[in-house]
C-alpha cells in the first residue's frame, strides 16, 4: 500500500507579505509533498500578486514539493474572472479549480484539481470532473468517511483523494464581509483589517461556546478538524492524500507528526490532539454534528 | 436619445413570475394569483426544502399540474440538493418522477444529477439551481455547453451591474431573487446548518432544520438554540425569528451583536425597471415553507408589480399598498436591496 501524502492547503488567512514569504521559507522543509497557492479567499486581498505566488511556487518546486496554485473560491467581478485565467493559464504549475468557471477554462486543456467548493458528493460528478482533467478531486468537507468511502469506490481508479485532515474548516462564503462588518467598515472601505486578525476573529455563543471564525468573507469553524487518530480510516475510505490548512503556529509541528503517523516511524499513537490546542474535531467524519466535539479551550 | 425611448427601443421582454409552492392550496393561491411559473418539490430530501409537512406526492403533484396547466402555468420540480452515493438512485427516480408526471422543467444543482438528467431525458428542460453557485457567466456557459440548461438562478451575492453582466454575456435565461428570505452566504456554499446540526441544504436539502431547534426560558432570557448551540437570547421587547444560524446574535471580541446580518428580506419592487431593462427573464419569489397566505399576498402584489413595469418601465413607481402588503408578511422588520446594493457588501 503506498503511504498517504500530505498536502499543505492554501493560506486561507491575510498576512503581509514578508510573513507569507517567511512561511513558505519554512514550508520548504516540512514533510509536506504538495503546497497549494494563492489567494482563495478575498480578491481585495493584495498583498502578494500572482508573481509572487509563482515565485514562491518556484523555490518549493526547488525544495522538491508538487505545487498546484488554487483558484478563488467566488467568482463575482470582471476582475475575478481575470484572476482566475492568469491562473488557470499559468502554464508552469497545476490549478485546483473552486469554481466550475475554472473547471470550464481547464477542462480539456490541463489536468487539475477539483477543488473542495465544487460540491462533488457522488460519482456521476467525479467521473464527470475527471473526463474533463481532474486527476485528484478535494471532498467537501460536509462529506462523511462513509461517504467519501462511496464516492471513491463507485469511481475510478487513478483519481487521487484529498481529505481535510487538520485545519479549522472553511465552511460558508459570502459577498458580505463580515471582518469590515466587525469592524464597522464596508468590504469597499475595509481598510484590509483582515491583517489584524492572523487566525481569524474567534466568534463565540453568548454562553461562551469557542464556535466559529471570521476570515473576511468566509466563516470557518473554531474548532480545527484532526483526523490523525484516524488515520486508518481514512486510508480505507480511498484517501490518497491529507490536506493540513495553514495556521499562523505550529505548521511544522503539525505537518512532522502526520508525517510520522502516516508513515508509521513513530512509536508513539496517533496525536490525539494537534496544536494549536484544541480538542479533536471530527463531527462531520462520523457523519455527525460537527460541533458535537466540543472545545471550549481558547486556542 | 433619452433613457425611456433607449429602453423601449431595446424591447425587453416581459419578466415571468415564478412562485414557490409548499402545499396545494399555495401552489393553488400562486397559480390563481398569476405567477407564471410554480416551483415545488417532493416530499423527501431531493429538495432544499424538505420540511414536514411541506412538498408534494406524486397524487398531489398531479393534480397540481393540471391545475396550473389548465391557467396557463408552468410547474418547475425543485431537486436541487447533492445526492450522495447511498442515495443516488432515488434522486434518479426523482428526475424520472418529475418527467414522467410531465412537468414542465427540473431545477438541478448537482452536475453529476445534470448529467444524467440530460442524458436520459433530453426533452426534459433543465433549470440550474441557485444552489449550484454560479456567480459568473462563465460558470453558466459551463452548464449550458455540458448539460443544455435552459435557465439559470443566479446566487444572491451579485450587484445588479454584476448580475447585468452576466445577463449580457449568455445565452441562458437568467432568474434572480426578487422577495423574500435574504441568503448571506453564496447558496451552495454553506455549511453551517449542518456544522450545528449534521444537516445542511446541500446534503439534507434544509437549512437549520426544526427538529434540531429548542426554545427555552433561561434567567437571561427566551433563548433559541440549533443543535444544542446558542443562535439567540430574546428580551421582551425583541421579536424572536427563526434560529438560522446566520440571523443569530454571537460575540466578538467582547461585542454581542448580529456578526451576520440583522433579520431582514430581500425586496427588489423598486429595481423592476432596470432588472427588465437589462434582460432579466424571470423573478423569483422565495418562501415554499411559508402559508398559502404568504403566496396570494406575494403573488398578487408581484403580478402587478410586473405588469405595470412591462406596460410602463419609465413612469414604473413602487406602490405604498404594495409595500404595505409586502411588510405585514416579511421576516424581521425592515426590507433591504441586499447585494444589488452594492454598500449592503
Amino acid at each position: 500500500m503506498t503511504t498517504m501524502k500530505l498536502a499543505l492547503g492554501p493560506l486561507l488567512y491575510y498576512w503581509p507579505k514578508e510573513t507569507v514569504f517567511a512561511f513558505y521559507r519554512d514550508a520548504a522543509g516540512w514533510p509536506v509533498d504538495t503546497v497549494y497557492l494563492g489567494e482563495t479567499v478575498c480578491s481585495r486581498r493584495r498583498e502578494l500578486k500572482l508573481a509572487d505566488w509563482i515565485a514562491i511556487g518556484r523555490d518549493l518546486a526547488r525544495a522538491g514539493k508538487e505545487v498546484v496554485l488554487s483558484t478563488a473560491e467566488l467568482i463575482e467581478s470582471d476582475a475575478d474572472l481575470r484572476a482566475m485565467h492568469a491562473v488557470a493559464g499559468n502554464g508552469e504549475f497545476r490549478v485546483e479549480a473552486n469554481d466550475m468557471a475554472a473547471v470550464r477554462t481547464l477542462a480539456g486543456k490541463a489536468p487539475f484539481v477539483a477543488g473542495p467548493f465544487l460540491n462533488v458528493y457522488n460519482a456521476g460528478t467525479l467521473r464527470l470532473l475527471a473526463g474533463l482533467g481532474a486527476t485528484r478531486w478535494v471532498a467537501p468537507v460536509e462529506l462523511s468517511r462513509d461517504g467519501i468511502a462511496a464516492v471513491v469506490a463507485e469511481a475510478f481508479d487513478g483519481i487521487e483523494t484529498e481529505v481535510f485532515a487538520y485545519g479549522r474548516l472553511p465552511l460558508a462564503v459570502s459577498a458580505r464581509c463580515f471582518t469590515a462588518r466587525y469592524h464597522n467598515l464596508t468590504k469597499d472601505h475595509c481598510e484590509f483589517r483582515c491583517i489584524d486578525h492572523p487566525d481569524g476573529l474567534a466568534l463565540d455563543t453568548q454562553d461562551g461556546l469557542n464556535f466559529l471564525v471570521l476570515n473576511g468573507v468566509q466563516t470557518q469553524s473554531a474548532g480545527v478538524q484532526n483526523l490523525a487518530p484516524v488515520l486508518d480510516e481514512a486510508r480505507a475510505a480511498g484517501a490518497n492524500v491529507l490536506r493540513l490548512s495553514p495556521q499562523s503556529r505550529h505548521m511544522g509541528e503539525v505537518s512532522g507528526r502526520l508525517r510520522a503517523a502516516v508513515t508509521g516511524s513513530s512509536r508513539e499513537p496517533p496525536p490525539a490532539s494537534l496544536p494549536p490546542a484544541c480538542r479533536r474535531l471530527r463531527g462531520y467524519w462520523r457523519a455527525r454534528p460537527a460541533t458535537s466535539c466540543r472545545d471550549r479551550s481558547r486556542t | 436619445m433619452d433613457q425611456g425611448t433607449a429602453l423601449s427601443h431595446r424591447n425587453p421582454a416581459r419578466m415571468k413570475l415564478v412562485c414557490p409552492a409548499g402545499t396545494p392550496p399555495a401552489l393553488q393561491a400562486a397559480v390563481d394569483n398569476g405567477a407564471d411559473d410554480v416551483y415545488l418539490g417532493f416530499k423527501d430530501e431531493t429538495n432544499a426544502r424538505n420540511f414536514a409537512g411541506l412538498n408534494f406526492d406524486d397524487r398531489s403533484l398531479r393534480e397540481g399540474i393540471d391545475y396550473a396547466h389548465r391557467n396557463g402555468t408552468q410547474v418547475l420540480v425543485a431537486l436541487n440538493t447533492y445526492p450522495q452515493p447511498a442515495s443516488w438512485r432515488k434522486w434518479q427516480a426523482a428526475v424520472d418522477r418529475a418527467a414522467d408526471l410531465g412537468v414542465d422543467a427540473i431545477i438541478v444543482a448537482d452536475a453529476g444529477l445534470l448529467a444524467y438528467a440530460a442524458k436520459t431525458h433530453p426533452s426534459l428542460r433543465l433549470h440550474l439551481s441557485v444552489q449550484g453557485s454560479a456567480t459568473s457567466h462563465e460558470a453558466i456557459a459551463f452548464y449550458h455547453e455540458q448539460f443544455g440548461i435552459k435557465r439559470a438562478v443566479l446566487p444572491r451575492v451579485l450587484s445588479v451591474e454584476q448580475a447585468e453582466k452576466v445577463v449580457s454575456r449568455t445565452p441562458v435565461e437568467i432568474e434572480v431573487f426578487g422577495f423574500g428570505s435574504l441568503s448571506i452566504m453564496v447558496e451552495g456554499r454553506c455549511a453551517l446548518s449542518s456544522y450545528a446540526t449534521g444537516e445542511s441544504p446541500n446534503t439534507h436539502g434544509g437549512c437549520s432544520p426544526a427538529k434540531a431547534i429548542r426554545w427555552q426560558q433561561s434567567p437571561q432570557g427566551l433563548e433559541s438554540r440549533l443543535g444544542g448551540v446558542l443562535i439567540d437570547r430574546f428580551g421582551e421587547e425583541d421579536h424572536p425569528g427563526y434560529p438560522t444560524l446566520c440571523r443569530g446574535r454571537f460575540v466578538v471580541n467582547g461585542d454581542t451583536y448580529y456578526p451576520f446580518e440583522e433579520p431582514t428580506s430581500l425586496n427588489t419592487l423598486e429595481l423592476l425597471p432596470q432588472l427588465q431593462a437589462m434582460g432579466v427573464a424571470a423573478i423569483k419569489i422565495d418562501g415554499r415553507q411559508r402559508s398559502p397566505v404568504y403566496v396570494e399576498t406575494v403573488t398578487k402584489v408581484w403580478r402587478e408589480a410586473l405588469d405595470d413595469c412591462a406596460r410602463e418601465p419609465q413612469r414604473f413607481r413602487v406602490k405604498p399598498a404594495w409595500q404595505e402588503a409586502l411588510a405585514g408578511i416579511s421576516e424581521g422588520r425592515q426590507c433591504t436591496l441586499g447585494a444589488y446594493h452594492r454598500p449592503w457588501k
